[in-house]
C-alpha cells in the first residue's frame, strides 16, 4: 500500500494519468458527435508511427516547441510566467532571416552566424521583459503579451519593406543558401545526393523532409538548461528567486539582476526555436494572419513537462505527435481535427488538477491505514 | 474634424467592448483570489456559441445568452480546478485556453461544416436602429452591447465598493482564512466569481461575433482575451480601472484605423504597433506598480495558515 502511494504520489505518475484523461475525454467527445473514437485513434497512430517519415515529421514538428519549452519552463524556475515566449521566437526568426538576406559569407560561418543572430535577438527581447519587471515592476504577463503583439506586427513590417519584401508573394526572399541548415545543404551536395539514393529508408527520412539538425539543438539545450539550474552557483541562484523572493534577497542575492538574466536565457532559448525555423524549415518570413502558436505551445509543454527541462523533450514530442498525426483524422473519417486540441487542453487541465493526487492518496491512505490496524 | 472626433469615439466604444466584458470578468474572478488567464478561451467559446445558436434561432438575444451560459459551464470548469481541486491556476488557464479555443472550432465544424460560419441573419440591435439617415447622429448609433458594458462596469463598481457582497469577496481575495472565521463560505464566493467570470467573458466574445462582425472564424478572437488579462491588471482590478484600461486600448487602436488610412507616411505596420507600444509606455511613466489581490492565485485549503 505503502509503495502504491509513493508510486501514486511522482509527478510522473500523475502526467500519464492526465495523458490517459485526455485520451478518455477525447473518445467521449467523438463517440457523442457520432464519430468511432477507435478509428479516430487508430488512424493518429497511423499517422504517427506508420512510415518513418512521418515518425521525421514529428521530430521537425517537435524541434521549435522543445525549445519555447525549455524556454518557458526555465523562466517559471525563476519565477516569471514567460507568456512572451511567442515574440520572442518571432523576434528571433526575423534577426535570423534579415541577417540571412543581408549578409554574404562562407557557409562554415553563415550558418552559425544566423543561429547566434536570433537567439541574441530573442535574448534581448526577453531581457525587455525582466528589465520593465526588475525597475519598474511591471507584471510580466502585461509586457510580455504586449510585446508579442509588437514582434508580430514589426515582422509584418519586415517582410513587406523593399529591402526583404519577394515581389509576387506574401513573404520575404529567401535567405542565402550559406545559412541553410547543415543537412539540407548536405543532401543537395552531390556526395549526399548519391549517398541518399542508395539508402532509400534515409531518403525517406531526411531526403523528403526537412529534417534538420535543430532537434539536436533542443536536447542539448534541455541538457544544458538542467546543469546550469542543478549544479552551478547562477542555477541555484535563480531557483533561490523562483522559490522565495524575499529569502533569497535577505541572502544576498541580487533579485533585480538575476530576473533580467534569467528572462535573457528564455529570450534566447525561444530566439533559437525561431533561428532554427529559419535555417531549418522556411528559409524565409511570411506575413503573419495570426500568431503560430510556436510560444503558446511551448507554455502548454512545459506545464505537461511539470516545468522539467528534460520533460520538455518527451511533452514536446507527445505534443508534436498529436498534432501531426490529428491532421490525418479529418482526412480519413472526417472528424474535426480540432479534437486533439481538445485533448491537449485536457491533458493540461489533468496536469493542473495533479496536485490533488497526493491530497486524496494521503486521506484514503490513511484511511485504509487505519483498516489494517 | 468633427467627424474625424466623432468616428474616433465610435470606434474607440466599439473596440474596447468586448474587453470591458472579458477584463471585468477576470477582474471579479481575481477579486475573490483566482488567477483567470482562461478569458481568451472563455471569449471564443461565447464567440463561437453565439454563432451556433443565433444563426439557428435567428434571434441574437437567444445566441447572447447561450454565449453567456457556455462561457459559465467553462467557468464551472475552472472553479472546480481552481476551488475543489485546489489546482495551478495558471496551469488551469492555459487548459481553458486550449480547451476553449479546440472546443469551438471543433462546435463550428460539427454545425457548419468549416470553421469559418456563414453570418447570422440578425446581428444585435443599435441603439438607434439600423436606419439612421443622418450621418453625425449615427456615430452616436453605437452598439447595443456598448451601452451594456457600461451599465456592467457601473453595476460592478455599486456590488464591490457597496454591498456586503463585494466586501465578502474582496475578504475571500484578500485573506481567506479570516474570511473563513467570519462564517463566510470562501468556495461559495471563489464558484459564485469564476462562473461570473466565464459568462462574462463568454458575452464578451458575443459582443464580437453578434455586434461588431456578425461570423465566427478562427481570427474572431484573436488576443483580446490576453488583452483583457492586461487591462484587469492595467486597471489595478478596480472597475473603473479596468474600464478606463480597455477604453484606452480601443482608442489607441481607433487612433492606429484612423491614422493608418495612409495620410501619414508610417508603414500601417508600424502604426498597428501602437496600442501596444502605449500600453508598456503608460505603465512606466503613469501607473506605478499595481498591486494584486493577496491571495491571489493560492489555492485555500481550511485549517491552513
Amino acid at each position: 500500500m505503502d509503495r502504491l502511494n509513493k508510486i501514486l504520489k511522482k509527478q510522473i505518475t500523475a502526467t500519464f494519468i492526465a495523458i490517459f484523461f485526455g485520451f478518455l475525454v477525447a473518445t467521449v467527445i467523438l463517440a457523442v458527435a457520432g464519430y468511432n473514437p477507435f478509428e479516430a485513434f487508430a488512424v493518429l497512430f497511423k499517422g504517427i508511427f506508420s512510415r518513418p517519415k512521418y515518425m521525421a515529421n514529428v521530430i521537425i514538428k517537435a524541434t521549435p516547441i522543445i525549445l519555447t519549452g525549455v524556454s518557458v519552463a526555465f523562466a517559471f524556475k525563476v519565477g516569471l510566467f514567460n507568456i512572451g515566449a511567442e515574440g520572442q521566437f518571432i523576434i528571433g526568426t526575423v534577426a535570423a532571416a534579415m541577417a540571412g538576406i543581408l549578409l554574404d559569407l562562407p557557409a562554415v560561418l553563415q550558418f552559425p552566424l544566423l543561429i547566434l543572430i536570433g537567439m541574441a535577438a530573442g535574448a534581448l527581447y526577453g531581457a525587455i521583459i525582466g528589465f520593465l519587471k526588475a525597475k519598474y515592476g511591471i507584471h510580466e504577463v502585461i509586457t510580455g503579451i504586449m510585446l508579442n503583439w509588437i514582434a508580430f506586427y514589426f515582422c509584418n513590417y519586415i517582410v513587406n519593406t523593399h529591402t526583404f519584401h519577394q515581389d509576387n508573394s506574401t513573404g520575404s526572399k529567401n535567405i542565402r543558401e550559406a545559412g541553410f541548415d547543415i543537412i539540407y545543404n548536405w543532401k543537395k551536395s552531390a556526395g549526399g545526393k548519391s549517398f541518399l539514393k542508395e539508402n532509400p529508408t534515409l531518403m525517406e527520412i531526411i531526403g523528403k523532409t526537412d529534417l534538420n539538425i535543430g532537434i539536436i539543438f533542443a536536447i542539448a539545450a534541455a541538457i544544458i538548461i538542467t546543469i546550469v539550474l542543478n549544479k552551478t552557483t547562477k542555477g541555484f541562484q535563480l531557483r533561490a528567486v523562483g522559490f522565495n523572493k524575499d529569502a533569497a534577497e535577505f541572502a544576498g542575492i541580487n533579485i533585480k539582476k538575476n530576473m533580467i538574466h534569467a528572462m535573457l536565457i528564455a529570450g534566447a532559448l525561444s530566439g533559437l526555436a525561431g533561428a532554427l525555423m529559419v535555417t531549418g524549415i522556411s528559409h524565409k518570413l511570411s506575413t503573419l494572419g495570426t500568431f503560430e502558436n510556436y510560444g503558446f505551445n511551448g507554455l502548454s509543454i512545459s506545464l505537461i513537462a511539470t516545468n522539467s527541462p528534460i520533460g520538455c523533450i518527451f511533452a514536446g514530442l507527445l505534443f508534436a505527435g498529436l498534432l501531426y498525426g490529428g491532421g490525418s483524422i479529418q482526412s480519413e473519417i472526417g472528424a474535426p481535427s480540432e479534437i486533439i486540441n481538445i485533448m491537449i487542453g485536457t491533458i493540461v487541465f489533468f496536469v493542473a488538477l495533479s496536485r490533488f493526487i497526493p491530497v486524496l492518496v494521503d486521506k484514503y491512505g490513511r484511511r485504509g491505514g487505519k483498516h489494517v490496524k | 474634424m468633427l467627424n474625424n472626433i466623432l468616428l474616433l469615439i465610435s470606434i474607440t466604444l466599439m473596440y474596447s467592448t468586448p474587453l470591458i466584458f472579458g477584463a471585468l470578468g477576470g477582474m471579479i474572478s481575481e477579486r475573490s483570489g483566482v488567477v483567470n488567464i482562461g478569458i481568451e478561451g472563455m471569449m471564443t467559446v461565447g464567440a463561437a456559441t453565439a454563432v451556433c445558436v443565433g444563426y439557428n434561432t435567428g434571434n441574437p438575444w437567444v445566441g447572447f445568452l447561450a454565449a453567456g451560459l457556455a462561457g459559465g459551464i467553462i467557468g464551472l470548469l475552472h472553479a472546480v480546478a481552481c476551488v475543489s481541486a485546489m489546482a495551478d491556476q495558471t496551469v488551469s488557464g492555459i487548459a481553458i485556453n486550449l480547451i476553449g479555443s479546440g472546443f469551438s472550432f471543433f462546435l463550428c465544424r460539427l454545425v457548419f461544416g468549416a470553421v469559418n460560419t456563414p453570418a447570422v441573419p440578425h446581428k444585435l440591435p443599435k441603439i438607434l436602429g439600423n436606419n439612421i439617415e443622418n450621418k453625425i447622429v449615427n456615430y452616436f448609433n453605437v452598439d447595443i452591447t456598448v451601452i451594456l458594458a457600461v451599465i456592467l462596469a457601473v453595476l460592478m463598481w455599486f456590488i464591490i465598493y457597496k454591498t456586503k457582497w463585494g466586501l465578502r469577496i474582496c475578504a475571500v481575495g484578500e485573506h481567506p482564512a479570516a474570511a473563513d472565521t467570519l462564517g463566510i463560505s470562501v468556495k461559495l464566493i471563489r464558484y459564485g466569481c469564476v462562473i461570473v467570470s466565464g459568462m462574462l467573458s463568454g458575452f464578451g466574445g458575443a459582443a464580437v461575433t453578434l455586434a461588431i462582425v456578425s461570423q465566427f472564424s478562427p481570427t474572431a478572437i484573436s488576443g483580446q482575451g490576453f488583452i483583457a488579462l492586461a487591462a484587469v491588471i492595467f486597471g489595478k482590478w478596480k472597475p473603473h480601472g479596468v474600464y478606463f484600461a480597455c477604453i484606452l486600448f480601443g482608442f489607441a487602436q481607433a487612433l492606429t484605423i484612423l491614422l493608418g488610412g495612409g495620410k501619414f507616411p508610417v508603414p500601417s505596420q508600424i502604426m498597428a504597433m501602437l496600442p501596444y507600444v502605449l500600453t508598456i509606455v503608460i505603465l512606466i511613466f503613469f501607473v506605478g506598480r499595481s498591486v494584486a489581490p493577496k491571495a491571489s492565485g493560492e489555492p485555500y485549503q481550511k485549517g491552513s495558515r
